[in-house]
């Protein structure tokens, strides 16, 4: 790290700083890395807000989407005023109010097996807060394929989950879930929801993964899934091996390139069909 | 051999919102057998036309995935606590086909 921190950082990063697992050095490794958020949406929005606030030196923020009114009970980081915007537009004059230090890139555009390792490439990190399993299998793939240590987000209702992958050092989605569900599986849209505040926890997770990746201290959800209920108030781990019939990172994966799902959604009304 | 029983929010609708029940089991395919004959409805939604476990849904005996203990025939004790656990995305739960496998074309529905 070939620069040093001005009086203002200082004052502005104090309270990590002045944790031992932080200090001066984990301060600077924060302000050079280099994160990718998948979605600037009920998880995109908590944990950029925190990367920002923490002085994470780049931010990347995919997303196709316009702000949408319904979006705002969760997707903390679009106010009123945005709705109808681009999400990456309204991202991006957040984070640029809130901190200087951190460089914004956007995508305004959707993750695909021909886009995503072109996007992927220039991060040492991925934030999964997409909302659909498409993009979930496309983003566990390509980051298997190239290599890059990534955060998976679900949530659903009341639940969450969280996990952590390393390439070549513990299991991958796959391993968990080997395929998304297929058209006609269950639980369907009319079950669909979800408390904004669940969003929130996970999306922090999320952030705090990637903290503990930049400074390498602690015990990241590498080979575990963390799993919320809200209503129970309660978290538990439960262990995910590596699979050896993983498809795409086991002994003979059968995903050698990327795969795209087709993403169906039964209800007719468009209006559901949105995150 | 009675063992506990953690419903996942997706199937709560079937166990009249229990988020947790008890039930008669001495491995995982008699405890399927009896959430099926409880709940009438949830056999369906956690086995597909083979026979097998749903590949999006997973069984944790005290946190352990029985993919990696002896799958449906992994035997339960009294006291055990059984998960299940399915891929969660969104908000929206969507419902997904695979396309191509070489990934030429990509219809993404908006």
């Amino acid at each position: 790290m070939n620069f040093e921190l001005t009086e203002e950082q200082i004052e502005r990063y104090s309270r990590n700083i002045i944790l031992p697992e932080v200090g001066g050095k984990g301060q600077k490794k924060i302000l050079s890395a280099k994160v990718l958020i998948i979605g600037a949406g009920g998880l995109g929005s908590p944990c950029a807000f925190y990367l920002a606030a923490s002085g994470v030196g780049k931010l990347g923020i995919v997303d196709s989407d316009n702000v949408e009114l319904s979006n705002l009970q969760r997707q903390i980081i679009h106010f009123r005023k945005d709705i109808g915007r681009p999400k990456t537009v309204s991202a991006e004059e957040k984070i640029k109010a809130l901190n200087p230090d951190t460089k914004i890139e956007t995508f305004k555009e959707r993750l695909t097996s021909k886009n995503i390792l072109n996007i992927i490439k220039g991060y040492d990190f991925i934030v999964d807060g997409s909302d659909n399993f498409p993009t979930k299998f496309l983003v566990n793939d390509a980051c298997i394929l190239s290599g890059k240590p990534f955060s998976h987000g679900g949530i659903f209702r009341f639940d969450g989950q969280a996990m952590t992958v390393i390439p070549g050092k513990g299991p991958c989605y796959r391993c968990l879930f080997p395929e998304p569900p297929p058209k006609g599986a269950i639980p369907s849209c009319q079950e669909a929801g979800i408390l904004g505040a669940v969003a929130g926890v996970i999306g922090v997770i999320q952030a705090t993964e990637v903290l503990k990746f930049i400074l390498g201290t602690g015990e990241l959800l590498v080979g575990r899934l963390l799993v919320f209920n809200a209503l129970q108030s309660n978290f538990r781990i439960v262990g995910v091996p590596k699979s050896l019939e993983c498809p795409v990172c086991g002994e003979k994966p059968s995903i050698k390139e990327l795969v795209d799902y087709e993403l169906v959604c039964d209800m007719q009304d468009p209006k559901q069909k949105e995150k | 051999m009675l063992i506990k029983v953690r419903i996942p929010t997706p199937l709560q609708s079937l166990t009249k919102n229990s988020a947790e029940v008890k039930l008669e089991a001495g491995t995982i395919l008699e405890l399927i057998e009896n959430l099926e004959k409880n709940f009438p409805g949830m056999k369906d939604r956690l086995i597909d036309e083979t026979g097998k476990i749903r590949r999006f849904i997973n069984f944790y005996v005290n946190e352990e995935d029985i993919r990696f203990l002896k799958k449906e025939v992994t035997v339960l004790k009294d006291g055990d606590e059984v998960s299940i656990i399915p891929a969660i995305a969104g908000g929206c739960q969507t419902l997904v086909q695979p396309t191509r496998l070489n990934g030429l074309i990509l219809i993404l529905a908006k």
